[in-house]
């Protein structure tokens, strides 16, 4: 989910607020393919993923392609939000304000190691972000279009001197950010109750994520996702629940004292 | 000076202006006791229809449209039709303000339902008492409701804070050879939710029923894994769980069953009352055996009730143990208003509260209603009711004849 997201500011300087609901069309994308036609939760990726891909290319093309110049990064806060506003409120009148969770027979289960239990969901879910990222990095870095991608990261205006096309690079970028939150939806939406209005939580934990790894840092958005839920769910159990979410935003505050362009971003994008 | 002074002379006329105003807009909503023949009579009503309570928030919409349906199917309130003003507040306290200053100065409904949860009652209460407006609410039993003094508001529900006790009732009176012998108590510090574990917690005590775990969480956390597991580590026998909806609980239930803990009973505040969404969010074969307090279900003897079940049946489908108890208390709501207008003879908010606060027994789905000083309901019984297979059943009072015998010990989830 916040892999999408760095992605997208990475390459497009966009922050993408509508992340968060683009996450919970995921998850009822897999919510309808289940309930109609009983498609697996896992099976139906093949299916949500792709339309994730669409679905993103036309956001893109509809709202982001006009988006220019300096007020480009604050203008698309706005824009965003007005997506994920309309996004909401669509999926409001279509499956209603009611909670559902995705079901499994697997989605309960567990198996122990010692005393330890894993949930096969959890373990699923890890497995699967490892697999999506593997990817994402063989794009990057073992394809043509990851050059272009890096190129554009690095510099828009350099690389379409040496003939990036930085507008089509940037639209298959947003889909590709917006393709993963299929996936990231239908885990999340097998380990939570869910209906639109949950975005608002993860959007804010998804920014938080972000920011903390270091903004267009892939493996900072992984490695920041995984360690502020090990100290939430350490401060909760071994200290107090009252804390556990105060403690994401401690940890958040002494990084960026320290390192205000996050664990792994870089000062020179900052300064861009 | 010369500036100054005209600044001060603009800004006492201002103020002059508002204070009349202001005046006007509250004169004129207090005493809307007489409507023109034939105009409607508008309802104003803040609703979660999106946040964190967005799902009690819809039922409750599907409570008051149905409670306007009959209503106007039957002729509407003293011949006027009703119509509903609703307007979203996201969940939010601050929200709740602004819309029923809203709906009073702007839209100028003659009448005020309550939101949903104790959490956003008392901001509405308080805004509307400054109008003169009586806010009847279904949602808002919590204590502190209360404890706010207002003249204003009346709760047509179950006052929250007693609502655990007939369990805690129930668990002290088994033999102690099959007694619990251990307990958790795991609560949102939430208005509705606390005062209800606490009340609990010194009589299971004294029943020699011995504290495991005991940990208030905040409201906006979201994941309750790492608690869930503390409380599973804990192993105790019973879980008390206080929440306000069906994320929380199903969240806790699959952390549970992840873990390979099944307490012998378990009973949250809320949320398995939902009825079909709780089914849908933790599946059929997960809910045998859990519990939560209420003073209804959809199978209630009550003909109100009985008339009401079979309405929102034809209206919504679904099947009477899927009815929400969110729905009951909206319709409530609706039906103890129309009461009061009836015997005051207008929509004179005033005239409505006098009589509200009067003594007058009034009835309604959820049963008699009778208020005290504060706006409590005093007549109203706290149940327990359990899910056993795909029925939602009454198990506590235990002595009620239409109790029937507690699932105990829980079977194993999803069995």
């Amino acid at each position: 989910m916040a892999t999408g997201l760095t992605l997208i500011f990475g390459v497009m300087d966009i922050i993408n607020i509508a992340q968060g609901i683009l996450v919970i069309l995921g998850a009822y994308l897999s919510y309808a393919l289940q309930v109609h036609w009983h498609i697996d939760l896992f099976v139906g990726l093949l299916i949500t993923i792709p339309t994730m891909f669409v679905v993103g290319i036309v956001i893109e093309r509809l709202f982001f392609r006009r988006l220019t110049g300096p007020e480009k990064t604050g203008m698309s806060i706005l824009v965003t939000y007005a997506v994920s506003l309309l996004i909401e409120g669509s999926l409001n009148m279509i499956f209603s304000v009611n909670d559902v969770q995705l079901q499994g027979s697997y989605v309960n289960k567990s198996f122990a190691i010692g005393n330890i239990h894993f949930g096969f969901i959890y373990v699923a879910g890890f497995a699967l972000a490892v697999v999506l990222l593997s990817a994402l990095y063989f794009m990057l870095y073992r394809t043509r279009f990851g050059v272009s991608v890096r190129a554009s990261v690095a510099d828009q205006t350099s690389a379409a001197l040496v003939g990036i096309d930085v507008k089509r690079v940037s639209t298959i970028t947003f889909g590709i950010g917006v393709a993963v939150t299929a996936a990231g939806g239908m885990i999340y939406g097998a380990t939570n109750a869910f209906n639109a209005s949950t975005s608002y939580d993860l959007i804010s934990r998804l920014l938080t994520i972000i920011v903390l790894g270091g903004m267009g840092s892939l493996g900072g958005a992984m490695l920041a996702g995984v360690g502020m839920v090990f100290v939430g769910d350490m401060v909760g159990v071994v200290w107090s629940p009252v804390w556990s979410s105060m403690s994401y935003f401690i940890v958040l505050a002494v990084v960026l004292l320290v390192r205000p362009q996050g664990l792994f971003g870089k000062q020179s994008a900052r300064v861009a | 000076m010369k500036i100054s002074r005209k600044y001060f002379r603009t800004l006492s006329v201002a103020s002059v202006a508002s204070a009349i105003s202001l005046t006007m807009v509250t004169t004129s909503g207090a005493s809307s006791g007489g409507l023109a023949k034939g105009a409607p009579v508008k309802i104003g009503i803040s609703l979660s229809l999106s946040g964190d309570f967005s799902g009690d928030g819809l039922a409750f919409q599907q409570g008051y449209k149905l409670w306007a349906n009959d209503v106007n199917k039957a002729g509407g309130l003293l011949g006027h039709k009703v119509s509903l003003d609703i307007v979203s507040d996201a969940s939010s306290p601050t929200q709740v303000v602004t819309n029923y200053q809203k709906l009073v100065s702007s839209d100028k409904v003659n009448l005020t339902f309550g939101p949903f949860s104790s959490l956003l009652s008392l901001p509405a209460g308080k805004t509307l008492s400054r109008y003169g407006y009586a806010l009847v609410e279904g949602a808002g039993g919590g204590p502190s409701v209360f404890q706010g003094g207002l003249k204003n508001l009346f709760d047509v529900s179950l006052p929250v804070a007693n609502n655990l006790i007939p369990f805690a009732t129930w668990i002290t009176s088994l033999p102690a050879s099959s007694r619990p012998k251990t307990v958790a108590y795991v609560t949102s510090n939430d208005p509705f939710t606390q005062p209800q574990v606490t009340t609990i917690e010194g009589t299971l005590s004294k029943a020699g029923i011995k504290s495991v775990y005991n940990k208030v969480f905040p409201a906006e956390v979201t994941d309750f894994t790492p608690i869930a597991d503390a409380v599973a580590a804990a192993k105790p026998q019973v879980v008390v769980l206080g929440s306000t909806d069906v994320p929380t609980v199903s969240a806790f239930m699959q952390a549970f069953e992840q873990s390979g803990f099944t307490p012998k009973v378990f009973i949250a505040t809320g949320g398995p009352d939902q009825g079909t969404t709780f089914i849908k969010a933790v599946g059929a074969g997960n809910a045998d055996g859990v519990m939560v307090p209420n003073a209804w279900y959809g199978g209630s003897a009550n003909p109100l009730s009985k008339k009401m079940v079979a309405e929102y049946l034809k209206l919504y489908g679904g099947t009477a143990a899927g009815v929400s108890s969110d729905v009951v208390e909206a319709y409530s709501v609706g039906e103890v208003m129309a009461q009061a207008v009836k015997a005051t003879g207008g929509f004179d908010n005033k005239k409505i509260i006098a009589y509200l606060h009067s003594g007058a027994v009034m009835s309604s789905a959820q049963g008699p209603v009778k208020f005290n000083s504060v706006g409590e309901n005093v007549t109203p019984t706290a149940f327990t009711f359990q899910w056993q297979g795909a029925k939602f059943v009454q198990v506590n009072p235990v002595k009620d004849p239409n109790s029937v015998k507690v699932l105990f010990p829980k079977p194993a989830w999803g069995k």
